[in-house]
């Protein structure tokens, strides 16, 4: 190891290089070139998925937000899609939100020392189900059961103003909007959780404490204590939950009914931006593909919004507390 | 309570604090119930409805020329998923840890670190159909037929875990305790030895438990698969020659098949069990992994 004695003064290695050098500065460049592939391959995506829907582009212009999907009359316009795509995540998130805060809680403040940890192994069992398996429940199992739910919601609320129109028309194979939203809203809780408990469990516990001692509820700790210092933490697991509702591919794809429109009828069939790339990639060519790549393109650039404006919300906290303590 | 003297609107008060807290409290824990339920329905009806076409026929034979048609088996689907799923994490996981060590060794709090890490946060949000078009129209569309193949599955599968594996590589280095390194600097090692003999040893349990949860996620993923691995009926070892198939693809194909022929919906079923069965594998491993290691390290 003595050849290797890294502090030898540069003057006195000059002409003969300290062994191990090179492999030293190699390794770190190798380590830089995998770090920067993350950026090649975010730029590679945008530049070529956008490169094939240029044709799209091109031929639709500001037609690409229209309402008017009719590949038989090559008219491609996403607004339907983009419009399914929104309420699904909508309604997932809506949905998915309360229970994910709910498991949070109980696994940070509630739930006995012992069963935490096998609470969060649960709860990451959701994530382990494959997509298509739930799709594949919701259209087999879920989807019927649903469709007669529809229908009573439906019949109850004929003559109430508002829910007259959004519980209008509900499917009769149960393949909707709602049991699309049902399902993601399922998928997205193991990732909203786990974002909600990290944020939960950095509440100092001197703050908890005070507030017990002061005779709070447990309730009244948690409102008091707890939400207040982890407020964006739980807006930037929403958002990030949303990202992943809205890039939900195969289960939308075997519920959502495939008609692409925008309409008030939650119980209606839709479509979303993911669910037509795989539906109709299969058969398409020409302009119809260019855009579906293209709603690739749009799903694209709406997620990343979407995490960038979480992470904005996190970051913009982290200086925040790092600031009072 | 029990004072009587106590005002009556005071310990109403306090009833109805401790209604909202009990309230509460019941949400929370109904909340966890909740969530339980589709978990067990769907676990129950997967291995259900897959028991009644699972043997060994099931598991050994090749798919039927339609779908439509009752027997054959999903062994080719099986094939496929495990070389796809093996050659995405021999490209990503290598990749990824060497990202993840550059963000946590090299690069700490400098500009450029933090750009790659937001990146790879930005990138772990991409959805998976768009990672399948994005090697679509790199890969596929340049080599038309023969673009179809088990490895154009693989780097679409790759690219999503990539992001996975280096930011769990990136946190389980930080756990490693700094004392390490300085000890190895002290005896003259290199930074790169450092790293390669003291620093990831150190992590690399946490860092393979962490890589096989990348792979159980990825390995159920339908989407990126698509348009990428075109399909075949007859097992294709060799991802980098000839279309392939994958258990998500058949149990999407099967599902899908207009007019609710039994024979594919069984069939799909059957291959939701053979996937779980993977997937949970994994997933098993990976949380024993960790158990035992983080075990260990409480006791050093």
């Amino acid at each position: 190891m003595a050849t290797d004695a890294p502090a030898l003064p540069a003057g006195l290695t000059k002409g003969k290089r300290p062994p191990g050098l090179i492999a030293d500065r190699g390794f770190r460049i190798l380590a830089l070139a995998a770090g920067l592939m993350v950026l090649v391959i975010l730029a590679l995506i945008a530049i070529y998925t956008t490169r094939e829907a240029w044709p799209w582009f091109s031929a639709e212009g500001l037609g690409i937000f229209s309402d008017n999907w009719d590949p038989a009359h090559q008219h491609f316009g996403a607004g339907g899609l983009i419009y399914g795509t929104l309420l699904v995540a909508g309604v997932a998130v809506l949905l998915s939100l309360p229970i994910s805060v709910g498991i949070a809680l109980f696994v940070t403040d509630v739930a006995p020392q012992r069963i935490r940890r096998p609470i969060v192994y649960t709860v990451d069992l959701l994530a382990a189900i494959p997509s298509v398996v739930y799709g594949l429940w919701a259209l087999f199992v879920l989807a019927e059961p649903l469709a007669n739910l529809f229908q009573t919601i439906s019949d109850a609320t004929a003559s109430i103003p508002i829910l007259s129109t959004l519980f209008a028309n509900p499917s009769a194979s149960g393949k909707s909007f709602m049991t699309a939203g049902i399902i993601v809203a399922i998928m997205i809780t193991p990732i909203i959780t786990s974002i909600t408990r990290e944020v939960f469990a950095t509440v100092p516990s001197a703050q908890k404490e005070a507030a017990l001692a002061l005779g709070a509820t447990r309730w009244e700790m948690i409102r008091g204590a707890v939400f207040p210092h982890s407020r964006s933490g739980m807006v930037a697991g929403t958002m990030i939950g949303l990202g992943r509702a809205m890039g939900e591919t195969i289960a939308i794809a075997l519920v959502i009914g495939s008609s692409p429109r925008i309409t008030a009828n939650i119980f209606g069939p839709g479509d979303t931006l993911a669910s037509i790339i795989a539906n109709q990639f299969g058969e398409a060519s020409g302009t119809h593909r260019a855009a579906l790549i293209g709603c690739g393109v749009v799903l694209f650039a709406i997620t990343i919004l979407i995490s960038v404006a979480a992470r904005a919300v996190v970051a913009r906290t982290d200086r925040r507390s790092a600031g009072t303590v | 309570m029990s004072a009587p003297a106590m005002p009556l609107t005071q310990s109403t008060r306090k009833g109805r604090r401790e209604l909202k807290n009990g309230i509460a409290t019941a949400l929370i824990v109904a909340s966890f119930l909740v969530a339980l339920i589709p978990l067990t329905l769907i676990v129950l009806y997967v291995i259900r409805a897959g028991m009644t076409v699972f043997n060994l026929n099931f598991l050994t034979e090749d798919l039927p020329f339609s779908n439509r048609f009752d027997g054959g088996g999903i062994y080719p689907a099986i094939v496929g998923t495990l070389v796809i799923t093996g050659t995405a994490t021999a490209m990503a996981v290598p990749l990824g840890i060497l990202g993840g060590i550059y963000l946590n060794e090299y690069g700490g709090h400098g500009i450029f670190a933090r750009l790659v890490r937001f990146l790879a946060d930005v990138m772990t949000g991409v959805p998976s159909i768009v990672m399948g078009l994005f090697i679509y129209t790199i890969w596929v569309l340049p080599r038309k037929e023969a673009g179809l193949s088990g490895f154009a599955g693989a780097l679409a599968l790759g690219c999503l875990m990539l992001p996975i594996v280096i930011r769990t590589t990136e946190e389980i280095l930080k756990l490693v305790p700094d004392e390490l390194r300085e000890g190895s600097y002290a005896l003259g090692t290199r930074k790169a030895q450092t790293i390669r003999r003291v620093v990831f040893p150190n992590a690399a349990p946490g860092i393979i438990s962490g890589a096989l949860l990348g792979v159980a996620r990825v390995a159920g993923e339908t989407a990126p698969l698509l348009f990428t691995i075109g399909i075949v009926s007859a097992a294709n070892w060799n991802v980098f020659d000839g279309p392939n198939t994958a258990l998500p693809q058949q149990i999407y194909i099967n599902a899908s098949v207009f007019g609710g022929f039994d024979a594919a919906q069984n069939r799909a079923w059957g291959a939701a069990l053979a996937l779980i069965l993977i997937v949970f594998l994994f997933t098993l491993v990976a949380r024993v992994i960790t158990a035992i290691y983080t075990r260990r390290s409480a006791a050093v």
